[in-house]
């Protein structure tokens, strides 16, 4: 393909108040702060990065083993570590907003008063396009799953972060429920700006010689390309039941997976445990989007979005 | 760091389940040091789905030698890389040996596969080749020709395995003139025993000791940092553990440390032995 017709080619789409450049994020926990994978990529290029989650105190996380591999899978119960917010704000943040993209942050939490406290301290901080509201973390043992489990918890939560805040909230649904579009529609009604989905599938992996799970936190989170056909599924459901935009992620490692959530539904994508694999994946992702769009002759992005026949 | 398709030049058994691969990597070989390692992609595909860490054995030139075990789907996959195919490495990666001026008697104690990153110390130590001083590093490294005279520097290296027929880089060794002692599990060749128990062995004898640098299994660093504890020798170790992304980020390799988790890709996986939390290992 000529370069002068991929120039032609608009990857920009707004979700809500924020805009992205293109469509092409890093998922949260699989990306850090951005300090590592800047040495490898270059972050400018990125439609936004979604860090990893940051919680009102800085949390230890989970015994090791954090990690299990799983046919086409990864299994992980790292458990929030992170070193809170005051040191993310004085020492994290600054190093990100150097970059032209999108910087959502990911807020976790154990009980409705945290989550509120964090939205406070973050809603005059300069460059945060979006908090990610992470109601779906497998790995915690106290509350942070339940929200995302009940629509009216749900509902609760997100309505009082939006009377703390004016930063956009972008809602991560964990795929752990009967119907995850009933969490969806919770979300939308209490003012949510876009949908994130899915967080990991819990899941667990035995080691059969010690007799012992292979997690130290017993069970964890499934990501990788084993999970995607139920992301996938997710989406498509989300898209015929709210109006808000999506951004998709499970198990994306190439442009045709990124479709494919595209073609469902999802306004954008974010790139996971891929990360990990290929650190180039994302930007291979955005070129891949390109090439497809000139090839489908589509020039605007938005077009793309659940193009499904 | 750099993420580069390395060409295999070399790939072959050495002894039943181990492998030598020599790659041509000239930006990571001319930064490699003793210590760190390097993130290898053992397939294009999803089964396994993770990059796999190996210690870097040799670096010289523009090439990298990785000896390894065959342990599981990963490593077996290595084993069968043709030479002349290319595969995705990441590396340098984390923190190697630190290694001060003024060093009189060293110990490296080697557990089976453990010799990987050991030879390439010893190499090293030995003033083969030079090992630039590492910028910005707090603790330093500086270990060159003209800071540590080979003909003062005594290198006792404590080669551990679990039969003659599996004792690694044995001649390796004897090419540097370092000083050698061997372990057997099964007694086949020299001291019959652990080679955590021939170092406890030997620490009795040995006075002077500035330095013990030591890898292999976690039950052998466990034994050797405990020792070395005792008799208040400095210690550092190689740490092993299941890595994610190999580069910091997503802090699934850590391990308990004095202060929190340490991460062993970053953080390490070199630390010092007062740095870990061995009761929880």
């Amino acid at each position: 393909m000529s370069s002068e017709s991929k120039k032609n080619i608009d990857l920009s789409v707004r979700l809500g108040r924020i805009t992205l450049k293109n469509p092409v994020l890093v998922a949260s926990g699989t990306f850090g702060y951005g300090e590592e994978y800047a040495e490898l990529i270059n972050l400018n290029e990125l439609g936004g990065i979604m860090v990893k989650a940051v919680t009102l105190e800085p949390r230890e996380g989970n015994p090791p083993p954090r990690l299990a591999e799983t046919p086409a899978g990864l299994l992980n119960a790292i458990g929030l570590e992170n070193p809170g917010v005051d040191v993310f704000l004085k020492e994290k943040l600054p190093f990100l907003r150097r970059f032209q993209t999108a910087i959502i942050v990911n807020i976790a939490g154990e009980k409705e008063e945290e989550y509120l406290r964090l939205a406070e301290r973050l809603n005059q901080v300069k460059g945060i396009s979006a908090l990610e509201v992470n109601i779906s973390c497998p790995n915690v043992k106290e509350k942070g799953l339940i929200f995302g489990t009940d629509p009216e918890q749900t509902f609760s939560l997100v309505k009082k972060l939006g009377e703390i805040t004016d930063i956009p909230l972008v809602v991560k649904l964990t795929p752990n429920v009967t119907d995850i579009t009933k969490i969806a529609q919770a979300s939308q009604e209490a003012g949510a700006e876009a949908l994130s989905l899915i967080n990991t599938v819990l899941g667990m992996s035995i080691d059969v010689e010690t007799r012992k799970p292979k997690l130290g936190n017993i069970t964890g989170g499934l990501s990788g390309p084993a999970i995607r056909p139920i992301a996938v599924r997710m989406m498509w459901q989300t898209f015929q039941k709210v109006n808000l935009p999506l951004i998709g992620m499970g198990g994306i490692t190439d442009a045709e997976d990124a479709l494919e959530f595209i073609l469902a539904g999802a306004s954008a994508v974010a790139i996971g445990t891929a990360n990990f694999i290929d650190p180039k994946t994302a930007l291979e992702v955005i070129e891949g989007i390109k090439q497809y769009m000139q090839v489908k002759g589509i020039k605007n992005f938005k077009d793309l979005i659940g193009w499904l026949k | 760091m750099y993420q580069i398709k390395a060409k295999i030049i070399l790939n072959k058994k050495i002894i039943p389940e181990h492998y030598k691969i020599c790659l041509d990597a000239p930006e990571i070989a001319g930064e490699a040091k003793p210590g760190q390692f390097v993130h290898i992609r053992a397939r294009e595909g999803y089964d396994p789905l993770l990059r796999r860490p190996f210690s870097i054995h040799k670096s010289q030139g523009e090439k990298i030698e990785i000896l390894y075990k065959v342990v599981g789907k990963g490593t077996q996959l290595l084993s069968r890389k043709k030479i002349g195919k290319k595969i995705d490495i990441l590396g340098p990666l984390g923190q190697g040996f630190k290694v001060n001026p003024g060093l009189e008697k060293v110990i490296l104690v080697a557990g089976g596969i453990g010799v990987a990153p050991l030879y390439f110390l010893a190499e090293r130590l030995a003033g083969y080749t030079h090992w630039k001083a590492e910028k910005g590093s707090k603790r330093q490294s500086i270990i060159n020709d003209s800071s540590i005279n080979k003909n003062q520097l005594d290198i006792l290296v404590l080669l551990g395995a679990e039969t003659k027929e599996k004792i690694l880089c044995l001649e390796d060794f004897k090419n540097l003139n370092v000083k050698i002692e061997i372990a057997t599990e099964d007694g086949s060749e020299s001291f019959k025993g652990l080679v955590s128990d021939l170092f406890f062995q030997l620490l009795s004898k040995e006075s002077q000791v500035n330095l013990v640098c030591a890898c292999g299994p976690a039950l052998m660093l466990k034994r050797i940092a405990e020792l070395n504890y005792r008799y208040k020798i400095p210690c550092q170790v190689s740490l092993e553990q299941r890595m994610g992304c190999g580069i910091g980020a997503c802090l699934g390799c850590t391990i308990k440390g004095q202060t929190g988790y340490l991460r062993v890709c970053r953080n390490g996986p070199v630390f010092e032995a007062d740095e870990i939390q061995w009761n929880e290992i």
